[in-house]
């Protein structure tokens, strides 16, 4: 870019000066949450504390405020993540493979899932839930949360799959080896990358999903971090901001270092963008 | 973004050479779309029973308590007329509009937009704080952000201190501003996704475009309207799409913030659904909001897959 002329540099100079009032902005709130943290007289305002401790965090991290509620978090994100990813290799290998009549009518239907109103769903849910006996049981839960994440994993897992050369597995297919152990032996290997990157974005999804586990689990120990934390904010929230602060700082790092790591290492923070909120 | 438009050099590699060992007769494929049926029993159960169950809820005066918690009795179209003259109902859709409107359309997007641009023209390291920062809003889980949110905007909050020091009384803005709390909240929760399409198209637009344009003596303004924008209206129009569908349905937010109050002062679709059937117990009701909102989303997302048929065929 011309950035030697006079009108370059003072565009850069503008354009600097409202990139940092912007950062600033959207820092703020961010800033809250760090600083309280710190502060064993937190308030609801960003403010310097009179003095810096770790105590808000020795306070939370007790088994029944932070590690079951995690476990938990643990449990519905990983079984979630685990269940997608599964299906999800498996149903994309004949929709990448092979040309077949429905392959069509079922890669519009998945379109169609990624774009459904998740949240104008649990009302229905709910009732169906009801019906099938599975209201309060992690299991449900898990294979709700799975069904939800499919349609995007599905689409991402066929275009990676598809940017695998087939020549390997002709060879393969020479050999008389199934398609099944084609797909583990050959495939899935060559796709590691990918399939990290679907396991990490839907795994940050269920462990930030908060409107699901709310409505569809009800004792509290089976409750994940994100609804044992809006259950603390209402029974504690007036007074105990540090701590509230602290415990959502915990129950954030997994998925903000998970971000991290597959944008800087895998490359696939992009592809992020068409699935976290999907 | 990547993930849909990576889809072309995989027809490539899928059309030629050999094919996969075939099982002779009517049954190959059958045998070969088996990999798919945990993908669909899974969708159909979770995914498509819902919404079924949904249409034919809206139609019945099921609750969660009393007589109709058991049997449910057909209504037709009770609940709609129910919905249509509950004056709560058009205040929601009106609600969810300027929502839509206010913080999808306009802010995230011209936002979005307007960072990708800034991002380009400015400093390296600054881009990047700013990038930074604006994902961590976006990447943290979605309630560790609306307690963010609800700080900053409370009446002793960040704001308001901040407010204070310029001198300034900043009103109370959950109870007298929600609509505007949310708004900008959402706004500095989801302003990232734009972000990211909007500099993945921009450094899509070749650099000689750009320069010769510049060599012409089209400045700034001049080259943003005639040669950047018009390159990236695909991504515009999809992206629109997209920040839409998720912004309509926002929960967490708005529930966190403001519980939809004062009132149902803030109640978008999603949080008047919520309460219906769960604060006050009719399913039905809830039920009928739920399949307006699956209808809009699906017009919705009949416009956005028309715009991505090619990637399928």
């Amino acid at each position: 870019m011309g950035l030697t002329s006079p009108s370059g540099r003072s565009l850069r100079a503008v354009s600097n000066s409202v990139l940092l009032v912007i950062a600033a902005c959207f820092a703020l709130p961010i800033l809250w949450l760090l600083v309280a943290s710190l502060d064993t007289s937190a308030t609801l305002s960003l403010k310097l504390p009179e003095s810096l401790s770790l105590k808000n965090f020795a306070e939370v991290m007790t088994p029944e405020l932070a590690f079951v509620p995690l476990g938990n978090s643990l449990m519905l994100a990983g079984g979630c993540a685990i269940i997608t990813v599964v299906v999800a290799v498996l149903a994309a290998y004949p929709l990448s493979r092979y040309r077949m009549r429905v392959n069509k009518p079922f890669l519009y239907g998945i379109l169609f899932g990624t774009c459904l109103p998740i949240t104008a769903m649990m009302v229905p849910v709910y009732s169906l839930f009801v019906s099938l006996n599975l209201i309060d049981s992690l299991g449900g839960t898990i294979l709700f949360l799975a069904a939800t994440s499919l349609p995007m994993a599905i689409w991402m897992m066929k275009n990676f799959m598809d940017s695998v050369p087939i020549s390997l597995e002709e060879a393969a297919w020479m050999d008389g080896a199934s398609m099944l152990t084609t797909l583990s032996r050959v495939v899935v290997p060559l796709m590691r990358p990918g399939i990290a990157v679907v396991f990490i974005f839907v795994f940050i999804g269920a462990w930030g999903n908060f409107f699901v586990p709310f409505v569809l689990l009800l004792s509290p120990d089976k409750q994940p971090a994100a609804v044992s934390i809006f259950a603390f904010f209402g029974q504690h929230g007036t007074v105990a901001y540090g701590r509230l602060a602290a415990f959502s700082l915990v129950y954030s790092v997994p998925v903000l270092a998970l971000y991290v790591f597959v944008s800087r290492v895998l490359g696939g923070g992009s592809a992020l963008a068409g699935a976290v909120k999907g | 973004m990547t993930s849909l438009t990576t889809t072309a050099a995989g027809r490539d590699a899928r059309g030629r050479g050999a094919h996969p060992p075939r099982p002779r007769g009517v049954g190959r494929s059958l045998v070969r779309s088996l990999p798919l049926v945990p993908a669909i029993i899974l969708l159909a159960v979770f995914l498509l029973g819902p919404v079924i169950s949904s249409f034919y809820g809206s139609f019945t005066d099921s609750s969660l308590t009393g007589s109709a918690a058991k049997g449910a009795s057909f209504v037709g179209f009770g609940n709609y007329l129910e919905l249509f003259a509950d004056k709560d109902f058009p205040k929601s859709v009106l609600l969810t509009l300027v929502f839509l409107f206010a913080s999808a359309i306009v802010g995230q997007n011209v936002l979005g937009l307007g960072l990708a641009l800034l991002m380009k023209s400015g400093n390296r390291v600054v881009g990047a704080i700013v990038g930074t920062l604006v994902v961590t809003a976006w990447v943290l889980p979605e309630i560790v952000a609306a307690f963010a949110a609800y700080a900053f905007f409370n009446a002793t909050g960040t704001l308001n201190t901040l407010l204070a020091v310029v001198g300034l009384d900043g009103p109370n803005w959950l109870y007298r501003l929600p609509m505007i709390a949310v708004i900008l909240a959402n706004i500095w929760r989801g302003t990232a996704f734009s972000m990211l399409v909007y500099s993945a198209a921009i450094d899509d637009v070749p650099d000689d475009v750009r320069e010769s344009a510049e060599i012409d003596g089209a400045g700034g303004a001049k080259r943003l309207v005639y040669i950047t924008i018009p390159m990236i209206r695909r991504s515009i129009s999809t992206n629109l799409m997209l920040t839409t569908l998720q912004t309509l349905s926002v929960f967490t937010l708005i529930f966190v913030l403001t519980g939809g109050g004062p009132g149902t002062d803030s109640s978008t679709l999603p949080i008047l659904a919520y309460q219906e059937a769960f604060k006050f117990s009719r399913l039905g009701f809830g039920t009928a909001i739920a399949t307006i909102m699956l209808v809009v989303g699906a017009l919705f997302s009949i416009v956005y897959i028309r715009a991505l048929k090619p990637e399928v065929d």
